[in-house]
């Protein structure tokens, strides 16, 4: 039912469509690049080769500063993005809803530790949590992909407290309960599934706040080193040369732009379709 | 009433003190300390790199540690650090030896200005497109407001600040690229950090304000034939306000998070820049300073919303108090 819900959904449609081009340019970006991941040129290559304007020589994005090739480097950026999008949202939904789903069925003592960690967690700012955790374990791509997990588990821990607290009391639950059920079996079996579209929901608006929230680091020069072809560092990067070529900052922002932009609206599909009665009053 | 403020003012308490002792935690758990981290300079920092303290430097070495209290126990740290605190004394910074109250006090303007610019930005943006979308609902002007709510979430601030510095910098020749003052240099800067708040504030503004439209006081206001202005902006609007006034606090975060991003696409003193490059050169002491703030920023302005709240919508005083 909730399928063809979500098909009626042109926007999301659109969206999904978007995301799995990306995709299959991430898994197939050793051979839809036209240059190997690492090409180095020599000074006097150099002359011919750098800052070429889109569309030169076989250039889709034109080259940069060094002469690479800037579709071939924002294609492999897919990657590293996509990456550290699901890894991070892998981590947080995971470790959040096991955490919301142990406070939420045991209630008592277990509940009022978590609520308060959580509460502690969520007292930071946005982005904030997720860059004092990252300044803590040392600037890099994977623990920037660390960070900006554990800096989302406070958001599903909290979603999926509430929810268990609700599920908690259905019949079914208390039958099961009743007849000597073990408590995981009771959580995973039961409840779990009563507590999974919110998750779900959640998780594909995270994967887009995740997927820009790397790129800012990437950016702010906390994650990815140079030579790797990612979005936020590539764009930091190129910004010295900007009056030069603008096309090498362009590209890069707007792949970031591109791909989360078609996250959100396959999110935002997915929220009318599983949540009817939410997005009711949300539109 | 004021029973619910006390009691609101009392629950900051443990949330602060969690806040200390997270930020406390979390940079203690890297591997070495401040200073360790200080004598192996640009190395290695995983630990690979063997760390030796020479002879000659070993008398500077235990001064440092003892200096910034590592040589005493965590617990008695940990007190030390919160008696610090109440006295607000941030501590100083490992690389300039520079107290960070004076960093604070240096750089605070350059982001406050921004933060409060980028908040003015999206409540003018976000309530008037919100309004208008919701009262020429399913129009152009309303899928387009729509559209622009989208973007807005989606396109990174600093790509966005990347294309305003391409047009109105280096094409038209109107305004800086690098703003460290208020006025014009302010316009880009805070443009780039309202939007992404704008889109959300305007989402928000219009579902609120289609709910609003279609309650039975809106019918009788315009039964008695108010003019349609008066009903919308007097009538309607206040209620409608309600909503969006505890998300506006809560973008108040993502604002002055997001003023790190800006401060570093238009190269503007701040706060921000602070901690960049703090956290790269790790000057533990300044990140841990820094982090702090804004969290008390953050944890004050959450204060502030949730009591105007109270004064907003009465409802929420009577719900809460009987709780």
């Amino acid at each position: 039912m909730s399928y063809r819900r979500f098909l009626r959904h042109k926007a999301a449609v659109l969206g999904l469509s978007i995301l799995i081009i990306i995709s299959l340019g991430a898994i197939f970006a050793d051979v839809i690049a036209i240059e190997p991941e690492a090409t180095f040129y020599s000074f006097d290559e150099l002359q011919t080769k750098k800052w070429l304007p889109p569309l030169t020589d076989g250039h889709l994005m034109g080259t940069d500063d060094i002469g690479r090739d800037v579709f071939s480097r924002v294609v492999r950026g897919a990657r590293v993005s996509l990456r550290v999008g699901f890894f991070a949202v892998g981590i947080a939904s995971v470790a959040g809803t096991l955490i919301g789903l142990a406070a939420g069925y045991f209630g008592g003592w277990v509940d009022q530790v978590v609520s308060r960690i959580i509460d502690v967690m969520l007292a930071f700012p946005d982005l904030l949590l997720a860059i004092a955790i990252l300044a803590a374990l040392g600037p890099s791509l994977v623990n920037a992909m660390v960070a900006l997990g554990l800096a989302g588990i406070p958001g599903y821990a909290r979603v999926v407290r509430g929810a268990t607290l609700a599920a908690r009391e259905l019949v079914y639950v208390q039958a099961a309960r009743a007849v000597g059920m073990s408590d995981t079996r009771i959580m995973l079996r039961h409840i779990l599934p009563n507590v999974l579209s919110p998750i779900l929901i959640m998780m594909t608006l995270g994967l887009g706040g995740a997927i820009l929230a790397a790129s800012a680091l990437g950016f702010l020069g906390l994650a990815a080193d140079p030579p790797t072809p990612e979005w936020g560092s590539e764009l930091n990067l190129s910004r010295a040369y900007l009056r030069t070529a603008w096309w090498v900052s362009s590209f890069n922002g707007l792949a970031i732009a591109v791909t989360v932009l078609s996250v959100n609206m396959v999110g935002d599909g997915l929220r009318e379709a599983l949540d009817p009665q939410a997005s009711s009053w949300a539109r | 009433m004021g029973g619910y403020i006390i009691r609101r003012l009392l629950y900051t308490i443990p949330v602060v003190l969690g806040v200390l002792a997270t930020t406390f935690i979390l940079l203690r758990l890297i591997p070495g300390d401040p200073v360790d981290l200080f004598y192996l300079g640009g190395q290695d920092p995983s630990g690979t790199v063997s760390f030796v303290v020479t002879p000659s430097q070993q008398g500077a070495y235990d001064a440092l540690r003892k200096e910034f209290d590592l040589d005493k126990h965590i617990v008695h740290q940990f007190f030390i650090y919160l008696w610090d605190f109440i006295r607000f004394d941030f501590g100083k910074s490992i690389r300039s030896q520079r107290p960070i109250n004076e960093i604070i006090g240096d750089h605070w303007p350059a982001t406050i200005q921004l933060t409060v610019a980028g908040m003015g930005i999206a409540l003018v943006i976000g309530i008037g497109a919100g309004v208008i979308s919701a009262i020429r609902s399913h129009t152009w002007i309303d899928y387009a407001s729509q559209s622009f709510a989208v973007l807005g979430v989606s396109i990174p601030s600093f790509f966005l600040g990347v294309i305003l510095i391409i047009i109105f910098s280096v094409l038209l020749g109107w305004l800086p690229t690098i703003s460290n003052g208020h006025g014009k240099e302010l316009i880009l800067p805070s443009i780039t950090l309202g939007t992404a708040a704008s889109a959300i504030l305007a989402r928000l503004m219009r579902s609120s304000m289609l709910d609003v439209l279609s309650r039975d006081y809106i019918r009788t206001a315009r039964a008695k034939g108010l003019r349609e202005r008066a009903v919308i902006w007097l009538h309607a609007l206040r209620n409608a306000l309600i909503p969006v006034v505890t998300v506006a606090g809560l973008a108040f975060g993502g604002l002055l998070t997001g003023t790190v991003i800006i401060e570093t696409v238009f190269t503007r003193q701040g706060l921000g820049l602070q901690l960049i490059s703090a956290i790269t050169q790790r000057d533990y002491p300044v990140v841990q300073g820094l982090v702090m703030l804004a969290a008390l920023l953050y944890a004050g302005m959450n204060l502030i919303v949730d009591i105007l709240y109270t004064y907003i919508d009465p409802r929420v005083r009577l719900v809460r108090a009987s709780v």
